[in-house]
């Protein structure tokens, strides 16, 4: 502390500071300049074929694209919030399974000693290197051919059905999330749990009361993560889904794009990608505070 | 192994804690992935798709001839130029947004700097932007009538008084190659901006904890030795440096091989399928062609780039020892 004090260092003239401040705005520029142009061309006007000119506030500044992602963002009958909830579905559920199923199969993996431990994390392993392309034909062929006919939901098939979207994301999604919350655990002092133990908790008891509430973080962080890459899903979803209910937001923002600038409808791509990016980008600012809190190293010092 | 919790050898308790998770992921992963390696050695295709349809034939290894003699039958497929351009489009990126996150770090981490925090917190903002925005963003920035690129180089051109027709850039399908001894597109180019916008900034906050950890009597003592500033930023703040940005560029590089959202959305691989990366010619294998049992072989194949990669890197972060292991 006291040596930062000690300022031994000649103090910055003030032509190098404006030339500081003038480099941090310059590079701040360039990282707003895409998100100012997406916020302002989404002001647009409907009628408006392509923007034609760089304004902050367009002319006829409106809301109506707001209004009309809201109703109807593409030609299909399915409202925003329709693909929302479809995306919504996919992304809470794959979110939830993975971090459930991940934690119980982390606790041993990090504290156990048992038969096979090293060859289930060499395959964990290998299977998180593979990108989530990889797996693609092999999940599409073998849900295409399971027809199944449940109570509520009906018959239909398991490929074409988000259901059928969830598992093939879970399939790349459960082994990242057992590997995360693994290297979280590792991170964990045992003393409490050697005191429970000690005591005479079982394994099961110890892993509820101590394990579970201590990587509560990492759970969050893990579903987050999971939460995000559900919310944006493409590869999938896109070769998986044909019927316009199920379509999700990602799928929809593809759709959008056209290839020639008079077949993009800029107004609405604009403040689709804007509605789309909000809710991520807002639960990860009020969650941040939570996420980053180090929760461990406290219950031990305490 | 140690540390780990003695228990009785025979106890249950570690699978079924293991079980569900294992039974899930024998099911949807680990099924899917074997039964991928048999399908790489069939014909399988969209004839053996619907219900009650013949099984595939055995071809052997003729899908991994095939990928690797550039002899599929679809445009513009050549194994080799895909495989080099993937490695030189993820080591160009990711040598750019470390030299970038590291200088953009130091400026950060300037005494004489104010608003640190703002800018901090501002430049972070294209890593909450979900890949896919990002690449349609980018994509529609590039276009070449109503992109807001074209439309700030007519603006900066007209300082200069020069045409704004010469501004008409098609960057993402133009044929020609803007430096006629560099073979890469302009789409190339036009994709290297966009994930520098997107890179740099994650490289800047890693680089940016490695400096704010360094002792600052170290420069302090350097000065008092008559270091030059260049002489101690290569002894101190490199050394520093060094143990937390080769495992992250490491990663970096991972990420950006297998980057698919801006090859797919942003130049569809074109023009002529020169900016395609392995992945994006994995996802159209199955998805646009219906090649199903090529697109097997082509996932094992990736498999072993990948895994050769790993290898490679695990040397090269083992051969970069941490500077308390002196």
């Amino acid at each position: 502390m006291t040596t930062s004090k000690r300022r031994s260092f000649r103090e910055p003239s003030l032509l190098t500071k404006i030339g500081l401040q003038l480099a941090a705005l310059g590079i701040l520029i360039t990282v707003l300049f895409p998100i100012i142009w997406v916020f302002s061309v989404s002001l647009s006007p409907l009628n408006l074929i392509r923007p034609d000119g760089l304004n902050l506030i367009p002319k006829d500044a409106t809301f109506e694209a707001y209004l009309q992602v809201i109703e109807r963002p593409t030609s299909n009958p399915v409202s925003f919030f329709e693909l929302a909830f479809n995306s919504l579905k996919i992304a809470g559920g794959t979110a939830l399974a993975s971090v459930g199923l991940g934690v119980l199969a982390a606790y041993p993996l990090s504290r156990l000693a048992f038969r096979g431990r090293t060859f289930i994390m060499l395959v964990i392993l290998g299977v998180l290197m593979l990108p989530a392309v990889a797996t693609l034909a092999p999940l599409f062929v073998t849900l295409n051919g399971i027809k199944l006919d449940l109570p509520i939901l009906g018959a239909f098939n398991l490929r074409n059905s988000q259901l059928g979207v969830g598992i093939a994301i879970v399939s790349g999604a459960l082994p990242f999330a057992i590997w995360n919350l693994k290297g979280y655990l590792d991170t964990i002092p045992r003393e409490l749990e050697e005191a429970a133990a000690v005591d005479g908790a079982s394994q099961a008891r110890i892993f509820r009361s101590i394990v579970l509430p201590l990587a509560l973080p990492a759970i969050a962080v893990t579903g987050f993560l999971g939460f995000i890459s559900g919310w944006t899903e493409f590869y999938y979803s896109w070769m998986f889904l044909t019927q316009p209910r199920d379509f999700t937001l990602a799928m929809a923002l593809s759709a959008m794009t056209g290839t020639y600038a008079s077949a993009i409808p800029w107004p609405l791509v604009s403040a689709f990608s804007i509605m789309l990016t909000l809710p991520p980008a807002i639960v990860y600012l009020l969650s941040q505070r939570f996420i980053t809190s180090g929760l461990a190293v406290g219950s031990v010092k305490g | 192994m140690s540390i780990l919790t003695r228990i009785n050898r025979r106890s249950l308790t570690p699978y079924m804690f293991l079980a569900p998770a294992m039974v899930v992921m024998a099911i949807v992963t680990i099924y899917p992935l074997i039964f991928q390696f048999w399908m790489s050695f069939t014909d399988y295709g969209l004839a053996n798709l619907r219900q009650g349809a013949p099984a595939p034939d055995w071809v052997g290894l003729e899908n991994y001839v095939k990928i690797l003699t550039s002899e599929l039958s679809i445009p513009n497929y050549s194994f080799l130029r895909l495989f080099l351009y993937n490695i030189f489009w993820a080591l160009s990126n990711v040598t750019i947004h470390i030299i970038l996150g590291v200088a953009i770090a130091l400026l950060l981490n300037h005494p004489g700097l104010k608003f640190k925090r703002i800018y901090r917190a501002l430049y972070v903002l294209p890593v909450l932007i979900p890949p896919i925005v990002v690449a349609t963003t980018w994509r529609n920035l590039f276009n070449q009538d109503a992109g807001a690129v074209n439309m700030l180089l007519e603006l900066v051109g007209q300082v200069f008084r020069i045409p704004p027709e010469t501004f008409s850039i098609d960057w993402l399908r133009q044929v020609e190659d803007p430096i006629s001894f560099v073979p890469l597109p302009l789409s190339y180019y036009a994709m290297l901006i966009a994930n520098i916008w997107l890179g740099w900034p994650l490289n800047a906050v890693v680089a940016t904890g490695a400096l704010q950890a360094i002792p600052k009597d170290l420069y302090e003592a350097a000065e008092i030795d008559g270091a030059g500033k260049w002489a101690s930023f290569k002894t101190i703040t490199l050394t520093y440096l060094r143990p937390a940005m080769v495992p992250f560029a490491i990663y970096g590089f991972v990420v950006t091989f297998n980057l698919f959202s801006l090859a797919y959305f942003m130049s569809s691989g074109g023009p002529f399928g020169r900016t395609e990366l392995l992945v994006t010619q994995a996802y159209r294998l199955v998805n646009e062609r219906q090649l199903y049992a090529v697109g097997a072989a082509f996932a094992v194949v990736l498999f072993v780039i990948l895994l050769t990669i790993s290898l490679i890197t695990n040397r090269i972060s083992k051969a970069t020892a941490r500077y308390d292991d002196f």
